[in-house]
């Protein structure tokens, strides 16, 4: 199911596991929003863990965790590392 | 209806970006950093102003100022909003952007967080992009010890080209080497020479066709730095930067000619306004990984385990929620009750004074309307507010400042987003909420912290609803 080559949005990251980002698309101030977090190709980020009602979701990025939303967080897509 | 630039910007803090110096000799220094890494700390510290210090973005609603004096030469510190970066995505980005570029600094302290400092240096190659005269402070080098993060400091000045000092500022330690290296750069006894980013082949070559047209109409800001900004140019930097010049540079119709060619340049190499922006933003990015990697070592495991098992706890679908309903209930019961005892005795004291003033009115033979408008009116009303009010808030405030401290407070609003996302609104709120319940002034100017202007609003508006500890019903109740 998750392969090297697709990229998948980020909200597929299953917890624990580790993804490069491969693409934003959003634009304008939400892409800008996302960049400023560090999130440009090739960043890893780990899916860290749920909240108690499985939105938003945390995320390890540039040795910050950081939640975001299902919703921003589609617009994210990566490719799955480990 | 809507907010607009006006009604949210910079225009509505009273920011002021000219600062009065009252001699010559004076130095203007602005204090810029990411939100929550004891930015105000230093600027109370060196300035020994009393800044409510808190650890949630958005504390410094607008610029604040304080002085300095140190070996009889006068320092204006100026406390800017902290910051991410300074793209001028929010209001706080704006007014941090605008100061740094327009309010002529003479020096610019960046704090950073020692213990998350990659992230951090975002924001620093950014203000170094504007300004050469910089002195990075990273504080919080006591937790950074303690999470075994060692950071060189002399590798990071090698490669930022700027002084750069160590502190831990709760506790004072490095403040005057900090200050010895603000003043040098200030006076201009220390030279700084950070080096210029390269932002490729592409966007080096828009920048140089456009810096033989910028260079001769700017002053006072770097013209590359102009050039960058031109080519993706937002309103209110335009508005800015045409207040600060004295006219309207973008404007200008040789350079909008340039800027036309440039772009159809570009869009051959299929390069639009998001690539661009992309690849600026990258390049800071991953010179500031680049940098982290340089000076930096952190242990690989181990480090932030022992917050993410105490993370798993306090969001986990089991217990997340349990324990933030028993956490919020004992502050609330705690201010309930503990505030009973002292406000019975504030009252029975401030009543037994109404008594006594009743019986001087008397005792003078003052007309009826003297002691009903000064004595039941003013002083009754008085002393109701301060006995049933003052004690709660006693009591509510530093306890919020415990749990505040302690990192909880992103925690709940991480807990509750999706609730509060039902109805529109951010799971930030639930902090401004309860800051509401202590007082409402204090929960909407909280609102800040809320990114989304809807939301803000939202949040804004329905504070009013929460009812502040001075009007908690069981009190109102036993009064009247």
């Amino acid at each position: 199911m998750m392969t090297q080559d697709t990229p998948q949005p980020l909200n597929t990251l299953p917890i624990g596991r580790i993804g490069t980002v491969s693409e934003l698309v959003s634009h304008d101030s939400e892409r800008r929003r996302m960049l400023d977090l560090g999130l440009v190709k090739g960043t890893k980020v780990t899916a860290l863990q749920k909240s108690p009602s499985g939105d938003p979701v945390a995320y390890f990025i540039r040795g910050a965790v950081i939640a975001l939303r299902t919703e921003d967080a589609s617009k994210i897509l990566i490719r799955c590392l480990a | 209806m809507g907010l607009t630039r006006k009604s949210t910007g910079s225009a509505v803090d009273g920011s002021e970006l000219v600062i009065r110096k009252s001699n010559p000799d004076d130095r203007i220094i602005a204090l810029a950093g990411n939100p929550n890494v004891g930015k105000s700390t230093v600027f109370n510290a060196l300035t020994g102003m009393k800044q409510h210090t808190g650890n949630w973005p958005g504390k410094t609603v607008s610029n604040a100022q304080g002085e300095y004096i140190r070996n009889g030469k006068r320092f204006i510190m100026v406390d800017i909003p902290g910051t991410y970066s300074l793209m001028a995505n929010s209001a706080e980005e704006e007014v941090a952007r605008d100061f740094i570029c327009f309010g002529s600094p003479d020096t610019t302290i960046v704090v950073t967080d020692a213990t998350c400092l990659e992230r951090n240096l975002n924001l620093v190659l950014q203000t170094l992009e504007i300004t050469e005269k910089v002195v990075v402070c990273v504080n919080l080098l006591d937790e950074a010890k303690k999470k075994k993060i060692r950071i060189d400091l002399d590798e990071l000045s090698l490669q930022l080209g700027v002084p750069v000092i160590g502190t831990s500022a709760r506790d004072g330690k490095g403040l005057n080497e900090l200050m010895d290296e603000v003043e040098k750069v200030a006076f201009g006894a220390q030279k700084t020479y950070p080096p210029k980013l390269s932002y490729g082949p592409e966007v080096e070559r828009a920048i140089e066709t456009l810096l033989p047209l910028v260079a001769p109409k700017v002053s006072g800001i770097p013209a590359r730095w102009v050039c960058l900004k031109l080519l993706d140019l937002d309103e209110t930097l335009r508005e800015s930067l045409a207040k600060f010049l004295g006219h309207d540079l973008a404007g200008n119709v040789a350079i909008q000619t340039a800027l036309s060619t440039i772009w159809e340049k570009l869009k051959e190499k299929e390069i639009a306004k998001d690539t661009l922006r992309d690849l600026v933003v990258s390049k800071i990015v991953e010179r500031a990984e680049q940098i982290y990697q340089l000076c930096v070592s952190a242990p690989k495991s181990g480090y932030n385990s022992r917050d993410r098992k105490i993370d798993r706890v306090l969001t986990s679908k089991a217990t997340g929620i349990p324990i933030m309903i028993l956490l919020l209930g004992v502050i609330f019961w705690i201010t309930i009750t503990g505030a009973n005892y002292p406000s019975e005795l504030l009252s029975t004291g401030l009543f037994w004074v109404e008594d006594r003033l009743t019986e001087f009115c008397l005792f003078l033979g003052a007309p009826s309307w003297v002691q009903g408008l000064f004595v039941e009116g003013m002083y009754r009303t008085l002393a109701w507010v301060v006995s049933v009010m003052l004690p709660p808030m006693a009591i509510f405030f530093p306890l919020f400042t415990l749990l505040e401290d302690s990192g909880y407070l992103p925690r709940i609003a991480f807990n509750m987003d999706k609730y509060f996302k039902k109805a529109c609104a951010h799971g930030k709120q639930a902090l401004t909420m309860a800051m509401g319940f202590g007082c409402n002034a204090c929960g909407v100017v909280g609102c800040r912290i809320i990114d989304s202007p809807r939301e803000r609003l939202i949040a804004t508006i329905t504070n009013n609803f929460v009812p502040c500890n001075g009007r908690f019903p069981p009190f109102t109740k036993r009064k009247q």
